[in-house]
């Protein structure tokens, strides 16, 4: 038997790119073979281990019955469980369906609504079972992704940062597009891409989902005193966080 | 004003050769360039690089260039960068550790390549900058030897401000716009007339040495009288003003003061003011191990006293409320600094006033603070 810690990748509702950044780690996936039975991860092999597992990565979020029942027994089987991505943080670009009514989407896309078995909602893992860690981004950014495996595999915290991505940006070196009069969400934004939409001097767009302590009221009244209109404030929050408290919110406070 | 002027001109191909000969002896020189719809400071390989012509115009929050009626190459006010990201750089390894097979760890200190920086354009305010963080990283009891030697090296072309920003102040703060030392060559640029030229003063031996490389001629009284002048006009028209006549006692004796939640209603708790601020010295370290558990690296990062890692000891966060981590930096900046490094930690520079996302003037705190000091806590 190996010694190894198990790993096991897990997908709800999502995209798929977040566990693709563990296979986009070319460099690295040999050694991380190497220090990590990597035990269930459908998207890179099909010989699927059972568990336990000492560590679980899971991508997505809970948008139907079946998947609110299987995270239960992931958790139950799991040692430390980690959602990676806005999804699995925080209900993902789906959320959008929490502000309608899901029956009019399901009827309005397929040809015959009765066959679909769908949730209300667009949750969060952290809404159904206790997270031991949750990396943000969407998608996740793989450098921080090997950083928090790293930590997990040498029982330490990971170097993660939960402030602005305006602390990464003047690291950076980039010029703040914000006070040169591009409404940003910079500000209100938790770090982790490195500043990446600011360096090509277009406003971030909130992949990370909010930073430790938000003021979303001052932002928007920047973005106002920018011409933002109050249409535009909302739209810019209701992408792939939008089911984070603060965004969900402040989104809520302007007008269509 | 006026006095200590040394009587030599140099015009712009002066300038130009000055650059090149920093070059020739394996200088990187650093001056202010645009990139980004801004005027930053990069790599400069002549005159061409100048921001010749151009200016800024900035407000609280805001900033934008503009084209100048004239071709003063240095006809703007400090920007976004400052020469602190290349004396005391934003991430910086401190040391590496290995462990061998047999499990013995070994450290080692990062091999950091030698750069001799030659800055063009230093403002006076950025030179008092300068001296600030040298008193933080040089002058205290454990010294940063990167620092140390990279600020030896460095050799400061400053050039005296011919204009005010909207957010300058730096003649409240004693530390400008006339450059009064600190150093090689200081520059004011003289336009009038058609006859494009710059004052020199030479402030170094390694300074006067240079200049022996560079073709110049000797300055006329009127050339010296006109550089006096052009600062003394640009100390007239400060953009902003700060009375710091008893500003510590005031900030000190109202940490109570209705002000704190007035700003932290406007406070993004972002880190830009901290982060563009040309003094402020606070870093994070961040230790990383690899996935095999063999090599492990420590990296040193500019941090933020707006963060809540900042003030994050046993059991949580100290300073969790945005007004609390205002008033920690504005009150550290302006008041406990003088306790701790003996000046203000503030240089005027205004960088903290513009780059502010929603404008949040330190001037404006200070000056609501005084008109209507706190009752509860003026004891």
């Amino acid at each position: 038997m190996s010694q190894r810690p198990r790993l096991a990748v897990w997908k709800f509702a999502s995209c798929d790119g977040c566990q693709l950044s563990l296979l986009d780690c070319e460099d690295e996936l040999l050694t991380l073979a190497g220090a990590i039975e990597i035990a269930n991860f459908p998207e890179a092999s099909s010989a699927v281990a059972d568990g336990p597992y000492d560590l679980s990565l899971v991508e997505g979020s809970i948008t139907t019955p079946h998947d609110a029942e299987r995270i239960l027994e992931v958790r139950a089987q799991s040692k430390y469980l980690v959602t990676i991505g806005a999804c699995a943080t925080s209900g993902g670009i789906q959320a959008l369906r929490n502000f309608a009514d899901v029956k009019d989407f399901v009827a309005a896309v397929y040809a015959s609504p009765e066959y679909i078995d769908t949730l209300d909602t667009s949750t969060p893992i952290s809404g159904h079972v206790a997270v031991d860690y949750e990396l943000h981004g969407c998608p996740i950014n793989k450098a921080q992704l090997l950083e928090v495996i790293s930590a997990f595999l040498a029982g330490r915290k990971p170097a993660v940062p939960a402030h602005s991505v305006c602390i990464e940006c003047k690291q950076r070196g980039n010029v703040c597009v914000m006070v040169q009069g591009k409404p940003c969400l910079g500000p209100v934004t938790h770090a982790g891409c490195g500043a990446i939409c600011p360096a090509y001097r277009r406003g971030c767009y909130g992949c990370f989902g909010p930073m430790e302590t938000p003021n979303m009221a001052a932002l928007s009244r920047e973005w106002r005193a920018l011409g933002a209109q109050p249409r535009d404030i909302k739209r810019a929050l209701r992408t792939f966080n939008t089911w984070s408290e603060p965004f969900r919110r402040e989104s809520e406070a302007h007008a269509d | 004003m006026g006095g200590n002027w040394k009587s030599a001109t140099i015009k712009p191909e002066g300038l130009h050769s000055l650059i090149g000969k920093l070059r020739d002896e394996a200088y990187r020189v650093v001056g202010p360039t645009m990139r980004d719809d801004a005027i930053v400071y990069d790599d400069i390989a002549g005159l061409d690089d100048l921001p010749k012509g151009w200016t800024d115009d900035q407000e609280a929050g805001r900033y934008a260039l503009a084209r100048r009626s004239d071709d003063a190459y240095f006809g703007y006010n400090v920007g976004p960068h400052s020469w602190k990201q290349f004396l005391f750089p934003p991430v910086e390894t401190m040391w590496h550790a290995q462990r061998d097979e047999d499990g013995a760890m070994t450290c080692s200190a990062p091999s950091r390549p030698k750069e001799k920086f030659a800055f063009v354009g230093v403002r006076a305010c950025e030179i008092h900058a300068i001296a600030i963080q040298d008193r933080v990283f040089r002058e205290g009891p454990f010294a940063d030897n990167a620092y140390a030697s990279r600020r030896q090296d460095a050799f400061i072309i400053a050039v005296n401000c011919g204009q005010a920003g909207a957010t300058c102040f730096c003649s409240s703060m004693g530390t400008g716009p006339r450059a009064d030392g600190g150093f090689d060559l200081a520059l004011t640029e003289l336009l009038e007339g058609g006859d494009h030229r710059f004052l020199v003063e030479i402030g170094s031996e390694a300074g006067a040495a240079i200049m022996e490389a560079v073709p110049h001629a000797p300055a006329s009284s009127e050339q010296v009288e006109a550089a006096a002048a052009i600062v003394e006009e640009t100390a007239n028209r400060m953009g902003r003003s700060l009375e710091t006549d008893g500003l510590k006692e005031l900030l000190q004796g109202n940490l109570d003061h209705p002000r704190w939640n007035d700003v932290a209603d406007r406070c993004l708790t972002c880190g830009n003011c901290t982060m563009v601020c040309p003094t402020c010295f606070c870093t994070t370290v961040e230790d990383h191990s690899d996935l095999e558990n063999r090599t492990a690296e420590r990296v040193r990062k500019w941090d933020s006293c707006f963060t809540l890692d900042f003030s994050y000891i046993h059991g949580g966060s100290v300073r969790t409320t945005t007004h609390s981590r205002y008033r920690q930096w504005m009150t550290h900046k302006l008041a406990n600094w003088i306790d701790q490094f003996g000046t203000s930690g503030c240089v005027g520079c205004g960088r903290c006033i513009t780059w502010c996302p929603t404008g949040i003037d330190l001037t404006e705190e200070a000056a609501a603070i005084r008109a209507a000091p706190s009752k509860a806590d003026a004891q």
